[in-house]
């Protein structure tokens, strides 16, 4: 299959059902009239601004805030004090630790909430952020994770009861110890490398903030929010806040990024709510870029040992032990069972023997999170560990890295296929996409011309990445966040007039719902996507779920469109048989219309079966009026999405900086409804995951200091250091969800990290005598490591 | 102080403290949130308008620096019903995901179309370096800009 | 979005009435121009000037004009404007260097050299170029003008030769035969700061380097003015090796600091083989063997 390019659509091209369709929501966007949370003005409203430690662990001794409520534009001060009366001075996670809504003892991690202002504008909630005068006593600080177990280590959540150390996690196992322990003792070839996947950031260009407004007279708690997960927040509330789920409300305003880091609670969104149930006027919080980078849900930051191993050619086992860092609150967001997330996939792609990981987690002074950045739980960092391990394989056993892995790869004819820990991949065809990668490529011509660039002194690499990965998450009787099963509902209503809405409880921040949704039940029922609006967003007028992030959109909410629209086509079914006065098993269907095997002419079109479901004529025995359904769709398994990666980059040997030439990226997401937004949101992963490679990274100095606070120093790529991305597609449909369909969001950040160090190591192996290098890829650190001094991890 | 600021070839006039900034004059306008913000240190160009037909950090500049000029926001781009060839093109090429970089970014395209009309994917590139995408990787917002120019340019010829 | 502190406003409607409003007002007042050194400082409120001399009306100080055998440039003109001109590429390519990789090109549209060169941060490009042409700073006060040698200019990290009540009007780069120029840079990323970057000017008259200027950015408190790199290479013939010596000379007497950009012997490594690769292109240009 050649490079997939979509070329554009005459201007009548618009395809009722799965293709090319243009996007619906693009005409509010181009105009410049988004709504999103900042664009949001009500009337009375007042501005919430907070103050945050300077220091990343210190005891608060005292906090004045007379000198703020003497500005004439402040109209309150809120301190965790304040918080305790209304029982909110603490907050649950996703993770069943607890998080601080504002300090009261201690700051635990620099850029830590410690009181909230609320005036008349946002000018003035900033300067009053100055008045108020805060007397710290700074504490030793943990910054270094593997330092977070000493013996010595300050104890940083000495708030738990019975919290003894700094374990935030204990160790979790999975796989088969007994299995990989033979087949290390078994193999012929064995490498080990400590790997770092280093902390990161989501960083959505729309920072995230709230408007809470709650109305005493009536009790009703009305929330505009940018969140990916509206229902599951609209629970938390009603439990952190004790009021009636029923009386809170969530509209999620159009969201600009998430990413992941819109999916947890935030101190500041409950300082809102506090603020406007004492003030009872709406309350605006909305942070700024500085507060994003240094308090809201990082991404990764797993310190990781790896120890791979090979015999007559193939890769036979793997084991992986791991640190997380999770800050200074656990906020981690995975299902409950699983506090590595989905991190054990990291048996990769491989038909291995066996494979055994351990991962616990510790606290440090650091922001809370981990989970985040489409990182499909933890795959992210599955996927790095295991395809720097291959390459690391390759390079000891001297053979071409996509000849390891053809000849490990999981065969077609195995699926579904049970991982050794646990996982049964749903269904692939490896050898195709990576041969299609190939050939896009033009590999063998990439490894002449290395060869050629090489003699001259000239320094290229090619470095390949294949990853199977896990979204959709996920059947009731595997997982749940909080207790709350991750299923999805989708409400679907055709109106008299034959056009319809369908609600939905996925949360769009970028990716196209108003579209491809629409596009769904277009080709499930045959009406044109223009005419189904697509609701989603609002805890009123949508159906419970959980939420868009881990690409579960298309996985889990697709497939309730799916199936509730054929719900709606089997009532309309019903329908058409009293209209056409046929038996039911009689019609068939064709897109839009159901007609009489035999008799083609004679038929309904669904529009008419709409206007009979609610006129007076007769209906079917026993049937309700209306065309309607509803569905709560529990995803059967999770789907497995697989890619070839592969990435070219050129290294200026005396500069050492990288350029990445070329990159192809060939993904299997199975059945495509829209391409044009597949792939566009496989060009944004894929320059996410140039920024981690080459350039985004959060560091620390030694007082925990957060040294990438503002986008001066948190840098993300712009459109010259993103190269013509080639993309290229396989489908191998997913057997068990009703579009075939697997979901691809996260694909790209999964896949394109680990291509580009394995291209940067293989420009500098036979040279240099590289053989690992941690990111982000910084022509400083490459230098390094060319000089034979990789630096050491932070 | 007073402040009155062409903006869209309208006069706003307001009674504004020194330090406010542009981007909060325009987005306090009614009707003008489309230019939007993302950052504290001018560099993610979510915030671009025109001034006086030139690509300007709204975060950056100051209310009361702009009396005298004239200011283009994203708003002005469609003229009775009829889309700016850049926001066509965004549309036919799928340049815009969560859509916050957008205005910025057309207001980008816009300049540089005005001041070259045929130009090339890193001429294309360099100009909209100023701003951040974090969803589309950039690859359609540059195959949208030679959609525009494509279109300005068949449209010149006719 | 954070924002500034409150101050006053005013706008200036000539360079005097902009002297005697800062000598009036002293050293809590500052000039604006572009703004997008001082503008972001004042946001992160790492600087909070009580008033504001806006002298963006001051056009007669946006100028780059051939004049009594110096190209002239007025404080005023922007970093777009430097990047366009044919006659600055023509005598002093290393600007054009310079200007394709200054901040961004959006923030070229505001920024203005007067803003940069008094911004005096160590990593400032053209800190190091006007360094490199021999350029002359003219400072205007209250008392008149005066005219200092940009080697006395940058005085140490955001200070300047620049008084209070004084501002700077004009550059000025004289024009000599057999001029050559180049600026090479390394940056994390397009629109960062420079990790280091070199600039050089070199006059070769009759194969033989008559003058040379090199200078570093980034990798000392100030700009590095590499006077013994300038002694070594006067009067010599260009040469590979004069420049890999020359390029040696940078790594040594540069004093870099380790930040997020990169570590010390990173930084010194970049400045010799900067420093290099400028004087390269700058001969190549002086002997107009450059396509």
């Amino acid at each position: 299959m050649a490079t997939v390019e979509n070329l554009p659509s005459a201007d009548t091209e618009r395809p009722i059902g799965f293709g090319r369709l243009k996007r619906k929501e693009d005409a509010r966007f181009i105009r410049g009239k988004g709504t999103y949370l900042d664009d949001i003005r009500l009337p009375g409203m007042v501005y919430g601004a907070l103050l945050r430690s300077p220091y990343a662990h210190a005891r608060i001794v005292s906090i004045d805030t007379s000198r703020a409520l003497a500005h004439p534009n402040v109209a309150a001060v809120v301190t965790a004090k304040d918080l305790e009366t209304l029982g909110l001075a603490w907050m649950p996670t996703i993770s069943y630790d607890t998080q601080a809504v504002l300090a009261g003892d201690k700051v635990r991690f620099q850029g830590q909430e410690v009181a909230f202002v609320i005036a008349t504008d946002e000018y003035s909630a900033n300067d009053a952020l100055e008045l108020i005068d805060v007397e710290y006593e700074p504490l030793p600080a943990i910054v270094n994770a593997r330092k977070a177990l000493d013996a010595d280590a300050p104890l940083i959540r000495d708030d738990k009861i019975g919290q003894r150390d700094n374990l935030a996690s204990p160790t979790w196992e999975a796989g088969d110890e007994a299995a990989t322990d033979r087949a290390f003792a078994e193999a012929d070839t064995v490498v080990v490398r400590d790997i770092i996947y280093p902390r990161c950031h989501p960083a959505p260009l729309e920072t995230c903030g709230m408007i809470a407004d709650f109305n005493p007279q009536t009790g009703q708690l009305d929330i505009w929010n940018g969140n990916q997960a509206p229902h599951a927040h609209r629970t938390v509330y009603a439990h952190v806040a004790g009021l009636a789920e029923h009386m809170i409300r969530i509209r999620c305003s159009d969201i600009g990024g998430g990413f992941g880091n819109k999916v947890p609670v935030y101190p500041g969104y409950v300082c809102a709510i506090a603020g406007s149930i004492v003030a009872g006027v709406p309350v605006k919080w909305v942070e700024n870029r500085s507060e994003n980078l240094m308090s809201t849900g990082f991404a990764r930051d797993y310190i990781m040992h790896g120890e791979i191993c090979s015999k007559d050619g193939k890769i036979t086992g793997l084991r992986a032990d791991v640190i997380a860092d999770h800050g200074a609150f656990d906020s981690t967001a995975q299902p409950t069972k699983f506090p590595a997330g989905f991190f054990h996939i990291v048996c990769g792609s491989y038909d291995l023997e066996g494979a055994h990981v351990k991962v616990k987690a510790v606290y440090t002074n650091k922001a809370p999170g981990g989970v985040a950045y489409r990182c499909s739980f933890r795959i992210t960092e599955a996927v790095y560990l295991v395809e720097r391990m291959v390459d690391a394989l390759a390079l000891e056993m001297e053979v071409d890295p996509i000849e390891l892995r053809m000849s490990s790869f999981i065969a077609p004819e195995q699926f579904p296929y049970v991982t050794t820990t646990g996982w049964t991949y749903d269904s692939g065809n490896y050898a195709e996409t990576m041969r299609v990668a190939m050939d896009i490529a033009g590999y063998e011509d990439l490894r002449r011309e290395q060869a050629e660039k090489r003699a001259r002194g000239e320094l290229m690499g090619i470095g390949v990445c294949f990853f199977t990965e896990g979204v959709g998450a996920g059947p009731r009787k595997h997982m749940d966040i909080l207790g709350l099963a991750m299923n999805d509902g989708a409400d679907l209503r055709v109106h008299p007039s034959g056009k319809a809405v369908v609600s939905i409880s996925a949360q769009t921040q970028g990716q196209g719902h108003e579209t491809t949704f629409a596009q769904i039940v277009a080709e499930e029922l045959g009406i044109p996507p223009e005419d189904v609006e697509v609701r989603h967003g609002d805890t009123d007028r949508s159906p419970y779920g959980l939420g868009t992030y881990g690409s579960r959109s298309t996985p889990v909410s697709g497939a309730a469109v799916a199936v509730v629209s054929r719900k709606v086509r089997d009532k309309a079914r019903l329908i058409a048989a009293t209209m056409l006065e046929a038996r039911p098993e009689d019609l068939a269907w064709e897109k839009g219309r159901w007609y009489v095997k035999g008799d083609p002419d004679k038929g309904a079109l669904i529009e008419d079966i709409a206007i009979r479901a609610y006129s007076g004529e007769p209906m079917p025995a026993g049937m309700e009026g209306g065309l309607d359904a509803q569905v709560i769709y529990d995803p059967p398994n999770l789907t497995y999405p697989y890619g070839a990666y592969i990435a070219v980059v050129d290294i200026d040997p005396d500069t050492a900086q990288v350029t990445i030439r070329r990159f192809i990226a060939v993904d299997d997401c199975g059945v495509r409804i829209n391409p044009m937004i597949v792939d566009g949101q496989i060009h944004g992963g894929l320059a996410e995951g140039v920024g981690i490679a080459l350039m985004e990274v959060i560091t620390f100095d030694e007082e925990g200091n957060c040294l990438n606070s503002s986008f001066m120093d948190y840098l993300i790529p712009t459109a010259l250091e993103c190269p013509d991305f080639e993309l290229g597609a396989t489908v191998t449909p997913c057997p068990h969800h009703p579009l075939g369909a697997k979901g691809v969001g996260e694909s790209p950040n999964v896949g394109s990290p680990p291509a580009i160090v394995n291209a940067v190591i293989d420009a500098l192996h036979q040279t240099h005598g590289v053989d690992h290098i941690d990111m982000p890829c910084t022509p400083a650190r490459v230098w390094a490591a060319m000089q034979g001094r990789p630096e050491p991890p932070q | 102080m007073q402040v009155s600021i062409t903006i869209n070839d309208e006069q706003v006039s307001r009674d504004v403290e020194p330090r406010q900034l542009l981007v909060h004059f325009i987005r306090d306008t009614p009707g003008l949130t489309g230019t939007h913000w993302g950052c504290d240190t001018s560099n993610c160009g979510a915030c671009v308008v025109l001034m006086d037909g030139k690509p300007v950090k709204s975060c950056t500049t100051l209310a009361v620096m702009c009396e005298g000029h004239e200011i283009r926001t994203v708003e002005s781009l469609e003229v009775d019903g009829r889309l700016d060839p850049v926001q066509m093109g965004f549309h036919e090429r799928h340049a815009l995901q969560c859509g916050f970089c957008t205005p910025g970014m057309l207001m980008t395209a816009r300049a540089l179309l005005d001041e070259n009309p045929d130009p090339t994917e890193h001429e294309i590139r360099t100009a909209i370096s100023g701003a951040i995408c974090r969803c589309t990787g950039y690859k359609n917002i540059v195959s949208a800009i030679r959609w525009a120019a494509e279109y300005e340019a068949a449209k010149q010829e006719v | 979005m954070q924002t500034p502190a409150p101050f006053e406003y005013e706008r200036a409607t000539s360079v005097e009435g902009a002297i005697a409003s800062l000598q009036r007002l002293g050293p809590e007042a500052r000039i604006i121009a572009g703004g997008h050194s001082l503008l972001p400082m004042m946001k992160l409120r790492l600087a909070n000037p009580e008033h504001l001399i806006d002298i963006n009306d001051l056009t007669e100080l946006a100028f780059i004009r051939e004049q009594d055998g110096e190209i002239r440039i007025g404080a005023l003109t922007r970093h777009v404007d430097l990047l366009k001109s044919e006659l600055l590429a023509e005598q002093f390519p290393l600007f054009r260097d310079a200007e394709q990789v200054i901040a961004d090109p959006v923030v070229r549209n505001r920024g203005t050299i007067g803003g940069s060169l008094c911004q005096a941060d160590a990593a400032e490009d053209l800190s190091a170029v006007c360094s490199a042409v021999k350029a002359r700073a003219v400072i205007r006060g209250a008392e008149g003008e005066r005219v200092v040698e940009m080697e006395n200019f940058h005085l140490g990290p955001y200070m300047t030769a620049v008084g209070d009540g004084e501002m700077l009007t004009e550059v000025r780069l004289p024009l000599r035969a057999g001029a050559g120029s180049a600026h090479e840079k390394v940056e994390r990323r397009a629109g960062d700061w420079a990790i280091a970057a070199a600039s050089a000017a070199l006059w070769i008259d009759g194969g033989t380097i008559s003058d040379a200027g090199v200078a570093l950015s980034a990798v000392g408190l100030t700009t590095i003015h590499l006077s013994r790199a300038e002694e070594l290479l006067r009067g010599q013939a260009p040469s590979e090796e004069l420049f890999a010596q020359a390029g040696a000379i940078a790594s040594e007497d540069c004093s870099p600091g380790a930040d997020g950009r990169g570590p010390i012997d990173y930084k010194r490594h970049l400045a010799g083989v900067l420093t290099t690769r400028a004087l390269r292109r700058a001969a190549t240009r002086a002997l107009h063997q450059e396509a």
